[in-house]
């Protein structure tokens, strides 16, 4: 009992210095409080995206609090998004009416960030998105308001279509599902491989729940394209791979984002061999800053890893308290500094933002499965001429 | 068109004229015993899919290899199974619902679906990923030309006829194919006549949902793919066949299975417009048809319009 009372007291003493040294500091350097917010999913099925980019933000806010040479104290207030639009707005108006917050970094899920870019713009909040891919909630209004670091599915065909024409394919056949996601990819590489030369032999809208490719498939067996272009997601993705190997179509099978996931190499066993693909962003030690950032992550202890997204997070996170140095906390002027970023240098590499608030340059990984896993094309076998693509010579 | 590739299409056509025929005579054998509609079928043959997925894995680790001895006993225990299952949900949710209205068991066994598909997907292992089925059927192929012709395309074909023949002839041939024809007929003089009606009922149940185990391991073994959602458009698709076929009769079922293979082969292939519209096409012709003739195109002697 007594050494238990001690404790508490010594503890108690302890906490009262420190406490004491806090404010002594605090006084010291007398900088005014600054809150910024943060929106992602904290829980549901994409939760360990929306926690690493909270971490990864949190963490710029840390990095920040600790440099001598930062004019503010940063706060970060965190709402949670579910993934679901409707909480999503509830969240975004919460941070938004805030008039303590100055900017924010939000949402990682494309439906939530299209469903709140206008209350972002009733209120006034400058906002960068840090996961949402796609195009329509920078291209899809004027709001000064919204901004982007990550690439949209209009980066990744651009990336795809130089690609691929930069391997020597000439025609393409077109299988896309009927979902936006599908839609927009189709849209997007049709006219990007047009541009550069290629040619499109015909497209084919599926359903997302079809079984049965055979007939499409014949069709293409009949126009022999060097390659099949599939804007969708696995589960049909796994289906028309193995449906292209039992009618000997040897065409090449490009995806889109949608089927880099490992039940993709696991649906289609030995036929993932030589699939290639691509997905904005890029694995985190890839990037310019990656190891920096993980390095940093790491020395934090947060519990759980950053994830895909995280860096882009810290990315933008940091690109709203460096607007916030330069101007003090007022929106307006947060957001025109935002506004004006062009060849900014960041961990995920240059950032310079359209007159939609769109990072032009944003990142685009190529990947190709090899050997059962989905690996980065310049790391491959096939990227040095040892393997080689379905059709090439 | 070149001949190599009209044959590749009337063979896709074909092999999926099959499935969705093993799928409608499940639906004609239930309506033609109790009058019932059981919207259950399509995720019954799911789960007859993945049984024949569990059961290769077990014989794997077994170490029974042979690929033959290997498609014997999975399509041997799927169809055990999945009879089994076919006969306690007739048991369970459809005689108690015996005089109820329709609709009810229509509800009932719709529900019953969705409970048996969301089962696969939580309950087998990473089940709502697409899982890879096995080959285990020879892969040698003949081409001609364009044409394309599978051995293991060849032998589901085959083994799918052989599985319908087979069910015609339990019908006309046997004993028990009287009593269940009695029952369909009249179930008050199929009981006065010393027929019994619960086990027949029974019976049939776990004929037609065996067929469906079948039609979802040739699912399984020709496409190599099999996922949670499967059953849910065969299920529709095999509804909407016996329904145009003229529900109740066999031969209907099976008419009404290639025919609407054949409009979506059509439909993708033919029609100027996009394949986005196949099943838009084929539902089209179908509804077209039924209101040609409400009672399909192969009528029942006695025959109900549903």
């Amino acid at each position: 009992m007594l050494t238990g009372k001690f404790s508490k007291i010594a503890r108690t003493g302890v906490a009262a210095a420190f406490l004491a040294a806090m404010v002594g500091a605090g006084n010291a350097a007398a900088k005014d409080k600054v809150a910024v917010g943060f929106i992602g999913p904290l829980t549901g099925g994409v939760s360990a995206n929306g926690i690493g980019g909270r971490n990864s933000a949190d963490l710029a806010v840390r990095l920040r609090n600790k440099d001598p040479k930062a004019k503010y104290e940063y706060e970060l207030v965190v709402q949670d998004d579910e993934c679901k639009p409707n909480i999503g707005v509830q969240a975004a108006t919460k941070v938004a009416a805030d008039r303590k917050v100055v900017a924010a970094v939000t949402h990682y899920c494309s439906a939530v960030a299209i469903a709140t870019v206008d209350t972002y713009h009733k209120f006034g909040l400058p906002v960068v998105v840090w996961g949402a891919v796609l195009p329509e909630i920078t291209y899809g209004n004027k709001y000064k308001e919204v901004h982007r670091v990550n690439g949209t599915m209009i980066n990744q065909n651009q990336t795809a279509s130089d690609f691929v024409r930069g391997q020597g394919y000439e025609t393409w056949a077109v299988i896309h599902d009927t979902t936006d996601y599908g839609k927009g990819h189709n849209k997007y590489f049709s006219e990007n491989v047009k541009k550069r030369g290629g040619k499109i032999l015909a497209t084919f809208g599926v359903t997302a729940e079809q079984q049965d490719f055979t007939a499409e498939l014949t069709k293409i067996k009949e126009l022999n394209p060097d390659v099949i272009y599939f804007g969708g997601l696995t589960p049909i993705g796994v289906r028309i791979r193995s449906q292209m190997d039992k009618l000997g179509v040897n065409a090449l099978f490009q995806g889109t984002s949608g089927i880099v996931s490992d039940a993709f190499i696991e649906g289609t066993g030995k036929l993932a061999e030589g699939v290639v693909a691509f997905r904005e962003g890029a694995p985190t030690e890839k990037l310019p800053g990656g190891k920096y950032f993980l390095d940093k992550y790491q020395a934090e202890k947060y519990d759980s890893p950053p994830e895909a997204y995280g860096a882009f997070a810290f990315a933008a996170m940091n690109l709203v308290l460096d607007a916030i140095e330069q101007h003090g906390p007022n929106r307006k002027k947060v957001r025109a500094e935002l506004n004006k970023t062009s060849g900014r240098d960041s961990i995920v590499g240059e950032i310079t933002f359209d007159d939609h608030g769109q990072n032009k340059v944003a990142l685009i990984t190529k990947y190709v499965i090899q050997d059962g896993k989905w690996v980065v094309w310049e790391d491959s076998e096939y990227a040095t001429g040892k393997r080689k693509l379905a059709g090439q010579k | 068109m070149d001949i190599g590739f009209l044959a590749q299409y009337v063979m896709n056509g074909l092999m999926l004229g099959m499935m969705y025929a093993l799928v409608a005579v499940g639906f004609t054998l239930f309506f033609g015993v109790l009058d019932v509609i059981k919207f259950s079928h399509g995720d019954v043959l799911t789960v007859g899919a993945f049984a024949a997925l569990a059961t290769y894995l077990g014989l794997e680790t077994a170490g029974v290899t042979h690929p033959a001895v290997q498609v014997l006993i999975i399509v041997v225990v799927s169809m055990l199974v999945i009879g089994l299952l076919g006969a306690v949900i007739a048991k369970t949710l459809i005689l108690p619902l015996r005089s109820a209205p329709p609709l009810n068991t229509l509800l009932i066994t719709l529900m019953l679906g969705t409970v048996l598909r969301e089962a696969v997907r939580l309950f087998y292992p990473e089940g709502a990923n697409p899982k890879p089925f096995p080959a285990l059927l020879p892969s040698e192929s003949l081409t001609i030309g364009n044409f394309n012709l599978r051995l293991d395309n060849v032998m589901m074909f085959v083994a799918g006829a052989l599985v319908i023949v087979g069910t015609h002839l339990l019908l006309n041939r046997t004993k028990l194919g009287l009593a269940i024809r009695s029952v369909a007929q009249d179930e008050e003089t199929a009981k006065t006549m010393g027929i019994n009606f619960s086990l027949i009922v029974l019976i049939t149940f776990a004929i037609g949902s065996a067929l469906a185990a079948f039609a979802g391991v040739m699912n399984g073994l020709y496409y190599n793919e099999i996922n949670f959602g499967m059953g849910l458009l065969l299920g529709v698709i095999g509804f909407s066949a016996a329904i145009v076929g003229g529900l109740g009769n066999l031969y209907g079922a099976i008419l009404g299975g290639f025919l609407f293979a054949g409009l979506q082969t059509i439909g993708a292939v033919a029609l100027p417009f996009a394949s986005a519209y196949k099943d838009v096409f084929a539902f089209a012709v179908v509804i077209a048809i039924m209101a040609w003739r409400p009672t399909g195109l192969i009528q029942e002697k006695i025959s109900e319009r549903v």
